[in-house]
């Protein structure tokens, strides 16, 4: 690794866990009701990377996923489709059929997930035939081993060389924040990221909790705005993994909104990684409209 | 001190020009926004006129005077309220010596402790209408008076009541009996918590009390009132006697008041600190302050940017350990200041009953003729003012948050306490520096430090001339936690251990 | 002897009493005196009449020592104030005889008091490292913070000694004073001051850094207001006997909100005139907050 990224990492500032937890939950406590409420859904519900990441995922529910994707209440045209729909590269061809013309993105994530303990050639051939297959997106992971051991050089050499294989494709670095464990790790690894050339940074694969937590997005998030006023670069954020309410996925709108500010509320910048938060989101919209509380029996499980 | 004021001005616009460089980001709300919030006022029943609680009852004053109290967010009249003249303290101080005398001070500690849990309990079980009663007379936002003035309000009689039978551990080797009557006077900035500050230990430690609100804010203390009346407090242990600095003098100058405590300002301090020499009454003083928030360069810099915003915006910087100096390293002067203009923008200045407002109305028209005075000079003496660029409501007392960069130490608003949202921004380059600037005032009630390495937390606190020293954080208050200032901020302390000997006689004395 | 007889022994050689400030014996400024008789009236020495720029220097010596005072390891102030109980051991027969020969009290009483002062230095040597963990606290707070309340010395501390016992009575309110890290003005006994002035040699040789304590004779009525109206001190012990002088003083005080404490100690010898409490009254309590994390 080069000295001048050594001395670069250095300088990233470091992190007061309960000045950052403080923070995260006072913008928690935002007041998000009525009008807000249905704008801050809907947003949400477009920056959704609808995600299926399991080992029994077969065709036929990818399709599902993928009218879910596009039409996340059937009837109501106000209710946008999703950023993107997330699965593992085998599936990329099957959801890019489902969903062609429909502005729905194909994320794929490669690089050996979920663990990236793959040598580097495999990991960037996994990249390349996932990009090759139809994926616009790819969200690979960081070796957390060799982060973890202070190889900061290998994690770097390799995002750069994924990067590389996406070509126009754009890359989701994940840093896997439960593993990284404390808030310098997740600063130092975001920064890292991004100085490497990644278009997102992703907090965890799903596969691990702690996730997507306020206090880790906060931090990434302060990462991504100093890169920003450094380089003029916007980098994109994406929590992903344990996002299952609306009042979750609000309180993480609140968080970019108060940070990065106006331009970053776009899926083109912001993506909410989730399974599962879909149909709350879709039940707090109509709770909203109709003033009454929803059953799940209304909203289609996919 | 090697910094002059042009090394100063010349520094502010060298980061001028830097950050006119810069990417910006904005924060205008074009994209989302929050729909207003407010808090229902439904709940909070006010009355038309308030009389004075004395003797366990409400009556109408002697003096046959009433004054108004608004809402300062409105400058709307919210009710009429009594004002205590000479012969009502008299009346006050005497009910609250016989209700000595003849009860609390004889009444088992523990039973007095259990009434002194009532009344934490009615607090908590009133919360949300003391909290939007607070709010609606005093200004502050309701995210405030809802998540600290009114909770740790409630805590502080919950933590006191619980010392009422353990005076002995407190102080060993000591025979401790109760004082008698308490005078106590408080401001308008926590007007609920300053009452529980000085009520609570009172209570717990056997003495009785003659309180008076600061007069833009009595209402709270009206209806801890009530809550005394609720919890079966007999008649005359805690007595409120509404008024402005002349029921004060009364109070302080009552020879039958054995103690006083006082919260507000040094100037005022001092006179009271003068009326009661030679008189045998005891005195705490919690005055003025100009705290120093030091940020050295390997700080955690995002949350120090919190703690500078905390420090001074917090109620509107309505508060006697605010971080009004913000002394920060010269190495990271650009960056921390870019990253305190960003974050200005975000906070949402209006209504103090919606529940997404960070800064409320200012007190009271005075305060707020204050400020612009103080922030006017600041401008006149050649410093460099920034400022959100909120909008401001068109009726009530408003200012926006604000700094000053390339402000000198000689500086009037790096010197004199302005109890708004007015920071002065100054800049160091060795620990020494930092230090010489941060005790070179003549308050001393609180300080930040913000560094991430231990050794130097220990050794910088150690050096700040300052009762409270808050390291990596900032206004942060706990009733089982000591506050309290050095030099001019006053003497004597409030909460913990350190705090209850104010109310207690020692045998000896 | 008589006068004019001419003697065979060697002339005695008397001493000067002067000021001892910022570890200097010095003549007042003033150039006044007032002559100090026994109670036979046999004149003893003329003292330094002390004026409000001598008090002004003692003050400016008492800051500039302060800070370096009170970051002394506890252990270190411990024991020098113990040395200060040796020292005074050492020449407790000639503080016998001054206390004697300046009061008129009988050798018994001479003897007493000179014991209980060293007793009093001993015992406050022992609190140097003590105190600190009976007055400091660790605060248990509602949240993820780590809060601990320590005392500090409040800085510059005018004492007002008392009248009697002059020499009791000094050590009495010294000790505690500077054992929490203090410096000290001290207004001596005004009727009695030989005694204390001759207590400046057993500060000057126990390793006390100069300045930590300045002794001042002179009229506490000419200078007590000096002192509670300057404004580069922090607090002040009064022990006077003239009540209505601490009323005026209290009130000074108030210019910088002085911390005043006044003593009326009857008797100096019992037990409750020592103690933890001593100390504490001349101390602030500091608390500080760090968050736990990681």
């Amino acid at each position: 690794m080069s000295t001048a990224l050594l001395l670069d990492l250095a300088h990233v500032p470091r992190v007061d866990q309960v000045g950052v937890e403080e923070r995260a939950a006072a913008l928690g406590k935002r007041s998000i009701k009525k009008s807000a409420k249905q704008a801050g859904i809907r947003l949400a519900i477009s920056m959704l990377d609808l995600t299926t990441l399991e080992g029994k995922d077969s065709e036929g529910k990818v399709r599902q996923l993928c009218q879910k994707a596009m039409r996340p209440l059937p009837g109501d045209p106000s209710v946008p489709h999703v950023a993107a729909v997330c699965v593992y590269p085998n599936l990329v061809p099957a959801a890019r059929a489902a969903l062609a013309g429909s502005g729905v993105k194909v994320a794929s994530v490669a690089t050996g997930f979920p663990a990236g303990l793959v040598p580097l050639p495999v990991k960037i051939e996994d990249a390349r035939r996932a990009v090759a297959m139809g994926a616009d997106e790819i969200d690979m992971v960081i070796d957390r081993g060799a982060f973890l051991s202070g190889d900061y050089g290998r994690v770097f050499e390799e995002i750069v060389a994924v990067k590389d294989a996406c070509g126009s494709a754009h890359l989701k670095v994940i840093l896997e924040t439960g593993e990284l464990e404390t808030y310098d790790n997740v600063r130092r690894a975001s920064h890292l990221a991004m100085g490497a050339g990644a278009d997102f940074i992703k907090t965890s694969t799903g596969k691990i909790q702690p996730a997507a937590t306020p206090g880790v997005v906060l931090v990434m998030l302060e990462a991504i705005r100093d890169h920003y006023r450094e380089t003029g670069r916007r980098v994109g954020m994406k929590p992903a993994g344990g996002v299952r309410t609306s009042k979750q996925a609000l309180h993480l709108l609140v968080l970019v909104k108060e940070t990065l500010g106006d331009a970053w509320l776009t899926p083109d910048l912001f993506r909410i990684g989730a399974s599962t938060v879909t149909n709350d989101l879709l039940m707090q919209l109509a709770k909203e409209s109709t003033g009454r509380y929803q059953s799940e029996d209304y909203f289609t499980k996919d | 001190m090697g910094t002059t004021v042009t090394d100063e001005k010349a520094r502010a616009e060298a980061i001028k020009k830097i950050e006119a460089e810069r990417p910006r980001l904005e924060f205008g709300g074009a994209v989302w926004d929050y729909a207003p919030a407010p808090e229902s006022k439904d709940h909070v029943r006010l009355e038309k006129r308030y009389g004075l609680f004395i003797g366990g009852k409400f009556a109408p004053p002697r003096s046959k005077k009433y004054f108004s109290t608004i809402n300062p967010a409105t400058e709307e009249v919210l009710a009429e309220v009594a004002e205590a003249g000479a012969a009502d303290v008299d009346a006050a101080v005497r009910s609250a010596e016989e209700a000595h005398r003849k009860y609390w001070s004889r009444l088992a500690p523990a039973e007095r402790g259990k009434y002194v849990y009532r009344i934490a309990r009615l607090l908590q079980e009133k919360s949300r209408e003391l909290a939007v009663l607070e709010t609606l007379n005093g200004g502050k936002p309701i995210k405030e008076s809802r998540d600290v003035d009114v909770p740790l309000a409630a805590a502080h009689f919950f933590y006191h009541a619980g010392w009422a039978d353990k005076l002995e551990y407190a102080f060993p080797r000591h025979r401790v009996s109760s004082i008698g009557v308490c005078g106590q006077i408080i401001p308008w900035n926590f007007p609920l918590l300053m009452a529980a500050w000085k009520i609570a230990p009172a209570l717990a430690c056997g003495n009785t009390v003659v309180l008076k609100p600061a007069e833009t804010t009595p209402l709270t203390s009206l209806h801890l009132a009530k809550i005394c009346e609720e919890a079966d407090l007999p008649p005359g242990v805690v007595n409120i006697v509404p008024g402005a600095g002349e029921t004060g003098a009364h109070l302080v100058n009552h020879p039958r008041v054995r103690k006083i405590a006082f919260t507000g300002s040094t100037e005022v301090g001092k006179l009271i600190q003068r009326a009661t020499a030679g008189t045998g009454k005891r005195l705490t003083l919690e005055l003025g302050g100009k705290a120093a928030n030091i940020i050295f360069e390997d700080a955690a810099i995002d949350q120090a940017v919190e703690g500078i915003i905390s420090g001074i915006y917090f109620n509107q910087g309505h508060v006697c350990c605010a971080g009004s100096r913000l002394l920060v390293q010269e190495s990271i002067a650009e960056t921390v200041l870019a990253k305190l203009a960003d974050r200005i923008e975000t906070l949402r200045l209006g209504d103090p009953l919606d529940k997404n407002t960070d800064v409320g109305a200012i007190n009271s028209k005075m305060q707020l003729e204050k400020i612009r005075e103080m922030v006017a000079s600041g401008i006149e003496e050649g410093a460099e003012i920034h400022q959100s660029s909120c909008s401001i409501p068109a009726r009530g007392f408003w200012f926006p948050p604000t700094f000053f960069t390339g402000v000198a130490q000689s500086h009037r608003i790096a010197r004199e306490e302005i109890f708004g949202p007015v920071l002065a921004v100054m800049t160091f380059r060795t620990p020494d520096e930092a230090v010489e600037k941060a005790n070179n005032i003549p308050y001393g009630l609180s300080a930040g430090v913000w560094t991430d390495k231990g050794s130097k937390i220990f050794k910088i606190t150690a050096k700040m001339k300052a009762g409270v020293v808050w390291a990596n954080t900032f206004n942060k208050f706990d009733p089982s936690s000591p506050f309290g200032g050095y030099k001019e901020s006053g003497f004597g302390r409030e909460g913990g251990v350190h705090g209850l000997r104010a109310y207690v006689a020692l045998s000896g004395e | 002897m008589q006068r004019g007889e001419v003697s065979r022994e060697s002339v005695e050689v008397r001493k000067t009493y002067k000021l001892y400030i910022g570890g200097e014996f010095v003549r007042t400024e003033s150039g006044r005196y007032d002559p100090i008789e026994s109670p036979k009236k046999k004149l003893l020495a003329n003292v330094s009449r002390g004026s409000r720029k001598d008090l002004r220097d003692a003050v400016a010596k008492a800051r500039t020592a302060q800070a370096g005072w009170a970051s002394k390891t506890a252990y270190l102030k411990g024991q020098i104030l113990y040395r200060m109980a040796e020292m005074l051991e050492g020449r407790a027969g000639s503080f016998e005889d001054l206390l004697r020969e300046s009061r008129g009290t009988t050798a018994a009483a001479a003897k007493r008091e000179v014991r209980a002062a060293i007793d009093r230095l001993v015992h406050y040597a022992g609190w140097s490292d003590k105190f600190g963990a009976l007055l400091g606290t660790v605060n248990p707070v509602a949240s993820s913070y780590f809060d601990f309340s320590v005392p500090e010395p409040m800085g510059v501390v005018g004492i007002f000694a008392p009248e009697s016992p002059d020499l009791l009575g000094l050590v009495t309110h010294l000790a505690p004073a500077i054992v929490s890290g203090n410096a000290v003005v001290v207004l001596v006994s005004e009727r009695s001051p030989i005694a204390s002035l001759e207590f400046a040699e057993v500060l000057a040789t126990s390793d006390l850094p100069a300045g930590v304590v300045n002794l001042i004779s002179g009229r506490k009525e000419e200078l007590a207001p000096h002192l509670a109206r300057h404004m580069d001190v922090n607090a002040i012990a009064d022990a006077g006997e003239d009540t209505a002088l601490s009323k005026s003083v209290a009130e000074d005080a108030a210019v910088n909100v002085k911390r005043v404490r006044r003593y009326a100690i009857r008797d100096y010898y019992r037990e409750n005139a020592q103690g933890l409490d001593f100390i504490e009254a001349f101390t602030e309590i500091k608390t500080t907050w760090h968050p736990i994390g990681v």
